[in-house]
Formats: structure tokens, C-alpha cells, sequence
């Protein structure tokens, strides 16, 4: 017995893990079984394909993008330590954490997880979502549904909506208030059990 | 273009209203499983909520930056835990069962309980194990012994009769030697004749089965000491084996089933229209093979109780001797049969839809999930039509909440008139 502790043994750097994340050893055991139970050929890394393996996941229409999401640029394969942390961004927020604006972001806040969901739709990481990264993205969810003309002015009208400088981009920013009526911290969590 | 949203919307709603638009939820028996929590709500809750204050007014479709975010969510859950993947590996449970190969989270938690597993142990391994083994053995011996001296009898009553009575008492053995507990209900509708479907958990099935009623057998022939046994049994009754070049023959399959269900003084065939074993928490799609020849389908579920030992053979885990070892080792199979009445297939219905009907009776009865992804997802991968599907419900909520709004609008200015 005790095999918790000795799963977390074979973890390198588990408790700076922990530490950035805010996973419980629970969670990170679950997890790490999660991703030897993901990584078939047993390589310590996961790759796209081992991503793609998953049915509900290939099954999403922004399924590809979310994969995408784990490989930071170059980068062909995803480790432990990258997968975890990508995944504490859906960690419920802590609700007792005092706002002190001089320390940084823990990765589970508000804004860490709006910047997540920036980055799906600015894919070339400069900042803005351009109309035509917002039209890749509306033509992911709606393919064959709706017109290209339907697609063009629903991007359009988002745009219009948001676009607070009129420089024809989102910035960070303009997203951010576009959103602010959202509930994130429920919409963008997911409730670990145990 | 306006007149068909509105009509689609219309139907819409008197859907929304009549069905509940929530997934199937699980039935209160089954444990919560999965590392996470899982929103039952659907695509349109979700969307809607995210709608919380709009204030656009247009019949376009209703587009938000933020419904990338539910998307978003599922897919991550789904990379944490997904349904497919958890089907083939064992259930886990609550409360631990003093069996340290279903526990996950072994870890120590008192000494007394240190004390009742190593005494679980003594018992299991040094007491019942030896036992089960001795019975297991003498069962399938005197199977394969007997089974090949009334092989010598002429065809006739006498052989069938006495072929009958060797095959239950020896399955009646071997299931004493799994110590398996097994409540048959509805024994009024036990198959007599063609074709008997169950899910599958694990190669035990048979015999759990087999102990109540004769069946003939179908499968493939295979080498080693089953072999042995498949053509002992083989020669006083007639099961369907086949050599493994012939299975891959749709047409001379379906040929000798057919064959042998028109013979009506043949047993009823046991088939396991899932193809794999699954893990007893849900049915899996149904090939529609065995569905197709036209005869009547007598359903049977099969349902373990995974308190006392987990019956699921996971075959890329263990070889069938460990499994065999591990299954006379824990407490005893306790499982409930339930017979289900007769279906044919109706009027107008073709074999997908009459094979997901008999799952769905399966499913209800055995109060497991019915799922309709393919078992052979274990090893291939999904259809492009189900990310259609998904993206082809979104289109639908965003030109609904979109028209909605307008209609709402509208009838506001009309009673302000």
C-alpha cells in the first residue's frame, strides 16, 4: 500500500509543481496516470496524435486548436510538467487568495484563464485577434452550417461589437470587457473530484 | 429566408419543450466514477447562459466571443476524462473491498485494515484458491471426458438428452468454482430457441449463462487447452466454431448461423453482439451482423456486482490464466441475469436500428449506460460525422437565440402598441 506516494516519487520536481499549480497530490497522481494512460508508446511525451487518440476530443469542433494549445511554438512534444500546467489553468479559482496586484498571476485567475482563451483565437500570438483569425475560428465551430457570406458578417458584426479603437483587431484588452458580464471562473473551470 | 428560421425556431422550441434536452443521466446505482465532475447540461444551456445579457437585436445568428469557452471546457475535460477510454478499464469503486488490486489510491490508512487484508489474503489465496482450482479442473475434465464418450452414440434422443445433462452439470462445476452467486431473473423468458444476445464483460459470461439453459456456441477455434475443450464439446453437440480464415467471411457466417437457427431442435445461439469485452458500466454498439438474420432476438443483461471482485477481462492487461487466477482469488462473481422478452424486427426497421433497440432494453435493464460509441474504439478512432453533428447543433442554438430575441422584440412593441 502507499502507492500514491510512490507514484509521486517517480514525478521529477513534483512539489514545484504542486507549488505553481495548486494541484493536490490526489490530483496530480490522477493525473500523471491520465497521462501514461495517453501516452501509448510510453515515451515520457505526449505528441498530437496521442491528443487526436481521444474520441470526444476529435470530436470537437476546436478540437485541433485546443491540442495546439499544449505545444508551445517548435515545440513537437508536451512532457509532464507542460501538460499540468497547461491543465491547472481550469482549476476553480481560490476564492480566499487576497488581491495583491505586486504579486503575480496565479495561473487559475480570471485574467490567466481569459488569456487562455485569447490565445485559441490568436493563433499568431501577436497580440489582436485579427478578422481573419476570428473567421478561422467561426468557420471551426460552424463549418458546412452556414454561407461564407453568413461566416463574414457574423465576424463583422463581433468586431463592430468589439473593436473599442477601431483598428479592426481585438486587443487583449477589448476582450477582456467584451467578456466582462461573463462568469469565467465558471464557464473556463473544471471540478476536480477527490 | 426569415420565414424558415422562424418555422426551424418554432419547431425548436416545441422540441425543447416536449424533450428534455439534457444527455441521458446516469442511474442512481452506479458510483461516481472519473477523476472529475461533469456538467450534465447541454450545448444550449451552456450558450444560452453565456447570453446572459445580450443586448444585440438582429435575426443573424447570434454569435459571442465567449462560446469558444464551452468548447473549450469540454474539450479539456475530455482530455482529463473522457467516456470511450474509461469503458476499458476496470470500475472503480467507493468503498474499498480489502482487494488491493481494486483499490487506486492504495495507500495506509489504519492497521486494523492492514490486519483484515492480510487476513483477506490468507484466506483467499491459502483457502479458497487452492479449492476453486481442484473444482475448476475436475469441471472442465470431466467435461471434455464425457463430452467425447457420448460423442461415440449414435444421433439421436438418447445422445441429445445425455449431452444435454453432461454440459450443465459441468458448467454447474465450474461455477462453483468461481463461487459465483447468480440470481436469474425472469426465468419465464429464457431463450429456447434462435438467437440470445448479452453484453459482454468477460469470457465467464458463458459459463454464467450456460449454467441455466443449453446453448450452442459461436467463436473462433483457438489453440491450447480451449481448443481441446471446444472440440470435446463439439463432438455431441453442435456448436459454431470457426477457423480463423472463415471469420473474416461476413457471407459464410451469417450462412451457418442462419443454418443453424432454421434447424429448430438446434439450442439457441449465445452471441455477444459487442465483439470485446467492456467493463460492465455501459453497452457498447451492437455489430449489426447477428441482427440481420431475421430470426428472434431473446436479449439478456448481465450485471456483476463489483463489490466482491471485478469480473472485467482487460485483455491488453492480463493473459487469460492470470485473469482465471485473479477471478478464483477474490471473494466470489456475484451477478444478476435478467431474461428480457422476445424482439423482432419490425416493419420498416433495418438491423442498426433494431440492434440499438435490444441495447437500449439491455442497457435500461441492466441499469448501465448506453453509449453509442463502437467497441472497436478501443483500437480505431472516431467518424467525422459526429464533429458535424456538434457543429451543426451550435449553428442551430446561435440562429435560434438570434430569432428568439427578434420575436421576443417584436411583441414587446406590439403590446406597447
Amino acid at each position: 500500500m502507499g502507492s500514491t506516494n510512490s507514484t509521486l516519487s517517480r514525478i521529477p520536481n513534483v512539489e514545484e509543481l504542486m507549488q505553481e499549480t495548486g494541484f493536490t497530490p490526489a490530483h496530480i497522481v490522477r493525473l500523471y496516470d491520465r497521462f501514461e494512460a495517453l501516452d501509448k508508446e510510453k515515451t515520457g511525451h505526449l505528441r498530437p496524435q496521442d491528443f487526436g487518440a481521444i474520441n470526444r476530443l476529435a470530436m470537437n469542433p476546436i478540437g485541433d486548436r485546443i491540442i495546439g494549445s499544449f505545444f508551445s511554438t517548435g515545440q513537437e512534444t508536451v512532457d509532464f510538467h507542460s501538460f499540468v500546467r497547461i491543465l491547472a489553468h481550469f482549476r476553480p479559482a481560490d476564492k480566499n487568495r487576497p488581491k495583491d496586484p505586486s504579486m503575480p498571476q496565479p495561473v487559475n485567475s480570471r485574467t490567466s484563464k481569459l488569456k487562455f482563451a485569447f490565445q485559441l483565437y490568436d493563433q499568431d500570438k501577436d497580440g489582436k485577434i485579427s478578422r481573419a483569425e476570428l473567421l478561422q475560428v467561426l468557420r471551426s465551430m460552424l463549418e458546412m452550417q452556414v454561407t461564407e457570406e453568413q461566416l463574414e458578417s457574423i465576424a463583422d458584426r463581433t468586431i463592430q461589437e468589439a473593436d473599442l479603437d477601431k483598428d479592426d483587431a481585438i486587443s487583449f484588452e477589448e476582450f477582456r470587457k467584451s467578456l466582462e458580464k461573463v462568469n469565467i471562473d465558471h464557464k473556463m473551470s473544471i471540478r476536480f473530484l477527490r | 429566408m426569415y420565414i424558415s428560421h422562424l418555422w426551424e425556431w418554432q419547431c425548436l422550441c416545441c422540441c425543447i419543450n416536449l424533450v428534455p434536452l439534457s444527455p441521458p443521466s446516469l442511474p442512481p446505482s452506479l458510483p461516481p466514477s472519473g477523476i472529475i465532475a461533469k456538467e450534465l447540461s447541454s450545448l444550449e444551456q451552456e450558450i444560452q447562459e453565456l447570453r446572459a445579457s445580450g443586448t444585440t437585436l438582429s435575426s443573424e445568428p447570434e454569435f459571442e466571443m465567449a462560446d469558444i469557452m464551452y468548447f473549450c471546457r469540454r474539450g479539456m475535460e475530455s482530455i482529463v476524462d473522457d467516456e470511450v477510454t474509461k469503458r476499458f478499464s476496470a470500475q472503480e469503486l467507493e468503498s474499498w473491498n480489502l482487494l488491493t488490486r481494486s483499490n487506486y489510491n492504495a495507500r495506509h490508512i489504519s492497521l486494523r485494515l492492514s490486519v483484515l487484508w492480510g487476513l483477506g489474503l490468507f484466506i483467499r489465496y491459502g483457502f479458497l484458491l487452492p479449492l476453486r482450482v481442484t473444482l475448476a479442473a475436475s469441471g472442465i475434465g470431466l467435461l471434455v471426458v464425457l463430452t467425447t464418450i457420448v460423442g461415440f452414440l449414435p444421433s439421436g434422443w438418447l445422445r441429445t438428452y445425455l449431452s444435454e445433462k453432461i454440459h450443465l452439470m459441468s458448467y454447474r462445476i465450474c461455477v462453483r468454482s468461481l463461487t459465483a452467486i447468480i440470481t436469474y431473473h425472469n426465468r419465464y423468458c429464457r431463450p429456447t430457441k434462435c438467437i440470445c444476445v448479452a453484453n459482454h464483460t468477460t469470457p465467464i459470461d458463458v459459463i454464467i449463462l450456460a449454467n441455466d439453459g443449453c446453448y450452442s456456441m459461436v467463436g473462433q477455434i483457438h489453440g491450447g487447452l480451449i481448443g481441446v475443450v471446444q472440440r470435446a464439446m463439439v463432438k455431441s453437440s453442435p456448436h459454431i466454431w470457426f477457423e480463423r480464415s472463415e471469420v473474416k467471411d461476413r457471407h459464410l457466417v451469417a450462412k451457418r448461423l442462419s443454418n443453424h437457427v432454421a434447424d429448430k431442435t438446434k439450442h439457441p445461439i449465445l452471441i455477444f453482439p459487442e465483439g470485446t469485452c467492456i467493463n460492465n458500466t455501459s453497452v457498447m454498439m451492437f455489430k449489426k451482423g447477428s441482427f440481420e438474420i431475421g430470426c428472434t432476438v431473446y436479449p439478456v443483461a448481465i450485471k456483476y456486482d463489483p463489490r466482491f471482485g471485478d469480473a472485467f477481462w482487460n485483455s491488453s492487461k492480463f493473459g487469460m490464466v492470470n485473469y482465471l487466477l485473479r477471478m478464483m482469488s477474490s471473494w466470489a462473481v456475484v451477478c444478476s441475469v435478467w431474461y428480457l422478452p422476445p424482439m423482432s424486427r419490425e416493419e420498416g426497421e433495418d438491423a442498426v436500428q433494431f440492434a440499438n433497440r435490444v441495447k437500449a432494453a439491455i442497457a435500461t435493464q441492466g441499469g448501465l449506460v448506453d453509449l453509442l460509441w463502437d467497441g472497436g474504439l478501443k483500437r480505431g478512432k472516431v467518424k467525422n460525422t459526429f464533429k458535424e453533428e456538434q457543429q451543426k447543433l451550435y449553428s442551430k442554438v446561435i440562429y435560434w437565440i438570434g430569432s428568439l430575441k427578434v420575436i421576443s422584440i417584436t411583441m414587446n412593441y406590439s403590446e406597447t402598441m
